[in-house]
C-alpha cells in the first residue's frame, strides 16, 4: 500500500511543484496538498514548502491553523522543511522589521548583507538566485546518492543561523558560509529547492520518501 | 566556491505549440513545449523561459496546460512570459507550476502592478522584462530607452532609471534584452548589460543578440550578467547547452556541469 505525503498548504508558494516533484519519485504515493489537521495526523510523511516573506508566512500558517499541526509533524514523523519551510522554524527573522517564528529550532534568520564582494567587480546580487554548491557537513541518509558539493536551486535573500552548529547538515557559500540544510532526528530541512534542482534535487525528494529515521 | 551563472534556453510558444523551429534531430515532435523542454532539462539547462506570444486572448488558456505539462516533468525553475497583464495572469500561471513570471509591457503602462504581485506573491518569482534600444548618437553619452510591443513603441523612458525602479518596486530579476542586436547574432550590447548590472542589485538576465558561444562569455565576463539567455543558437543544433556551459568553464566561468 502506498504513503500518505502532506504537502502542507496555507495559500503561499508554489506547492504545486513541490507535490508534482514528490509524485514523480513516489508514484505509488498518495501526495495531498492540504491543510485538513485529520490528513497531516494520519499521513506518514510531512513536506513543509515556502516562498515569500515571513510575516505573511507567519500570519498563513495562523490562519490555516497549522501552527499546532507542524509541531505534531515535526515531533512524530519524517518531516522536510524547504526554502521558508525552513526559515520558519526558527525562534526569530529579521524580515518586515522584526519577526517572530516558530522557535522548533533554536536559532535566527538574517538577511545577506548588502554589500559583499562579488565577480566581474559587481556586488554580490540579493536574492541569492541560482545554482550553488551544498557541502554535506555531515552523513545524512536525505545525502545518500548525491555528490558531496552538488549544486542545488536556491532563491532567497535571508538565511538561517542555528544556535546549535550540530543541526547544521549542509553549508553554501554565497559571500558568507551559511547553513543551507539542517537536520534533528526526523527534521530535515533546506534553504534550496530540490523540487527545482533536478536529478540531485529529486534524488534528495526520493531519500525523504524513504525515510525511516 | 560561488553561484554558478546560469544558461537559460527560450522558447516561444504559440498557441501551446514552439514556434521558430526547433531542430533537433532526436526530437519527434519539434512543436511539442514538453519534449522540447524535457531535452534541454537533460542537456543540462539551468532554467527554461517560456514566452508566449499567442495573439487571440481566447487561446491563451493554452499556456496554462502547457505549464502544467512541463511542471510535471521538467523540475527545473520555469519562467514564463506575454501576456501577464494582471495579478490574477501571475497567479494561474503559478498555480499551473511556473516558478516565475516575466512581466514586460503592463509594467510599463503601470508599474504598481509589478509592485503589487511582488507583494502578493514575493519578488522571487516576478523577472521585468526591459527592452532597450539605443537611442545616443555618435560621441554622446550612452543612453537607451525603453520600448514595449515587441521593440516597436518607443517610451520615452530612460533604460537604466526603469531597471532601478523595477527593481525597487520589488522585480526579483530583470531581464534585459537589446532590441538592437536582438536577432542579430552579433552579440549582446554590453555595455548596456554593465550599465543596467551596475545599476540594479538583483540578478540580470541578458538577452539579445547571441550567434555564438563566446558571446554567452561576454555576456557574464563584459556585462556582468548573472545569466545568459538564447535562444536560435541552441534551437537549431548549432550547440548544445553542454557544450556552452563547457566553453563558459574553459573561459574561467563558473557553471553547473
Amino acid at each position: 500500500m502506498g504513503q500518505k505525503i502532506a504537502v502542507l498548504d496555507y495559500g503561499l508558494g508554489n506547492l504545486r511543484s513541490v507535490s508534482k516533484a514528490i509524485e514523480h519519485v513516489a508514484p505509488e504515493a498518495e501526495v495531498r496538498v492540504t491543510d485538513d489537521h485529520d490528513w497531516i495526523r494520519a499521513a506518514d510523511r510531512v513536506v513543509f514548502p515556502g516562498q515569500g516573506a515571513a510575516r505573511d508566512c507567519m500570519a498563513a500558517i495562523g490562519e490555516h491553523h497549522l501552527n499546532q499541526a507542524i509541531r505534531e509533524a515535526v515531533q512524530s514523523k519524517p518531516f522536510l522543511g524547504i526554502c521558508m519551510g525552513l526559515q520558519v522554524l526558527l525562534d526569530f527573522s529579521e524580515e518586515n522589521a522584526g519577526t517572530e517564528l516558530l522557535g522548533i529550532v533554536p536559532g535566527r534568520v538574517v538577511r545577506f548583507a548588502d554589500d559583499m564582494p562579488g565577480e566581474n567587480e559587481l556586488p554580490l546580487k540579493i536574492p541569492h538566485m541560482g545554482w550553488s554548491r551544498v557541502e554535506q557537513v555531515q552523513p545524512h541518509p536525505l545525502w545518500e546518492g548525491i555528490e558531496d558539493g552538488s549544486r542545488f536551486y536556491f532563491v532567497h535573500s535571508y538565511y538561517v543561523v542555528p544556535d546549535e552548529e550540530e543541526v547544521v547538515a549542509g553549508v553554501t557559500e554565497y559571500g558568507v558560509r551559511f547553513a543551507s540544510a539542517l537536520a534533528r532526528e526526523n527534521l530535515f530541512a533546506v534553504q534550496f529547492h530540490p523540487e527545482k534542482s533536478a536529478d540531485a534535487g529529486l534524488r534528495l525528494l526520493k531519500n525523504f520518501v524513504g525515510w525511516n529515521p | 566556491m560561488g553561484l554558478a551563472k546560469r544558461i537559460i534556453p527560450c522558447l516561444d510558444v504559440d498557441a501551446g505549440r514552439v514556434v521558430k523551429g526547433v531542430k533537433f534531430v532526436e526530437i519527434r515532435d519539434a512543436g511539442d513545449p514538453v519534449e522540447i523542454a524535457r531535452r534541454y532539462n537533460e542537456e543540462g539547462a539551468d532554467e527554461i523561459t517560456f514566452l508566449d506570444i499567442t495573439a487571440s486572448s481566447d487561446e491563451r488558456e493554452t499556456m496554462v496546460h502547457v505549464v502544467e505539462q512541463v511542471a510535471s516533468e521538467v523540475f527545473i525553475p520555469l519562467t514564463v512570459g506575454g501576456g501577464i497583464r494582471k495579478v490574477e495572469d501571475v497567479r494561474r500561471m503559478l498555480m499551473a507550476g511556473a516558478d516565475k513570471v516575466a512581466i514586460n509591457t503592463a509594467a510599463v503602462f503601470n508599474p504598481e502592478f509589478v509592485r503589487e504581485a511582488a507583494d502578493r506573491f514575493g519578488s522571487q518569482c516576478i523577472v521585468v522584462a526591459i527592452d532597450a534600444k539605443r537611442v545616443s548618437g555618435e560621441g554622446e553619452p550612452l543612453r537607451w530607452e525603453i520600448f514595449t510591443h515587441g521593440g516597436r513603441k518607443p517610451t520615452g523612458i530612460d533604460a537604466l532609471e526603469w531597471a532601478r525602479k523595477m527593481a525597487d518596486y520589488g522585480a526579483g530579476e530583470i531581464l534585459l534584452t537589446s532590441m538592437d542586436r536582438d536577432g542579430t547574432k552579433i552579440g549582446f550590447d554590453n555595455e548596456l548589460n554593465r550599465a543596467v548590472a551596475e545599476a540594479v542589485p538583483v540578478p540580470l538576465i541578458a538577452s539579445g543578440g547571441v550567434g555564438n558561444l563566446q558571446h554567452l562569455v561576454e555576456g557574464i565576463t563584459l556585462g556582468g550578467a548573472d545569466a545568459v539567455l538564447a535562444a536560435s543558437i541552441f534551437h537549431f543544433g548549432e550547440y548544445t547547452i553542454g557544450e556552452a556551459k563547457r566553453y563558459m568553464a574553459e573561459h574561467g566561468i563558473e557553471v553547473r556541469l
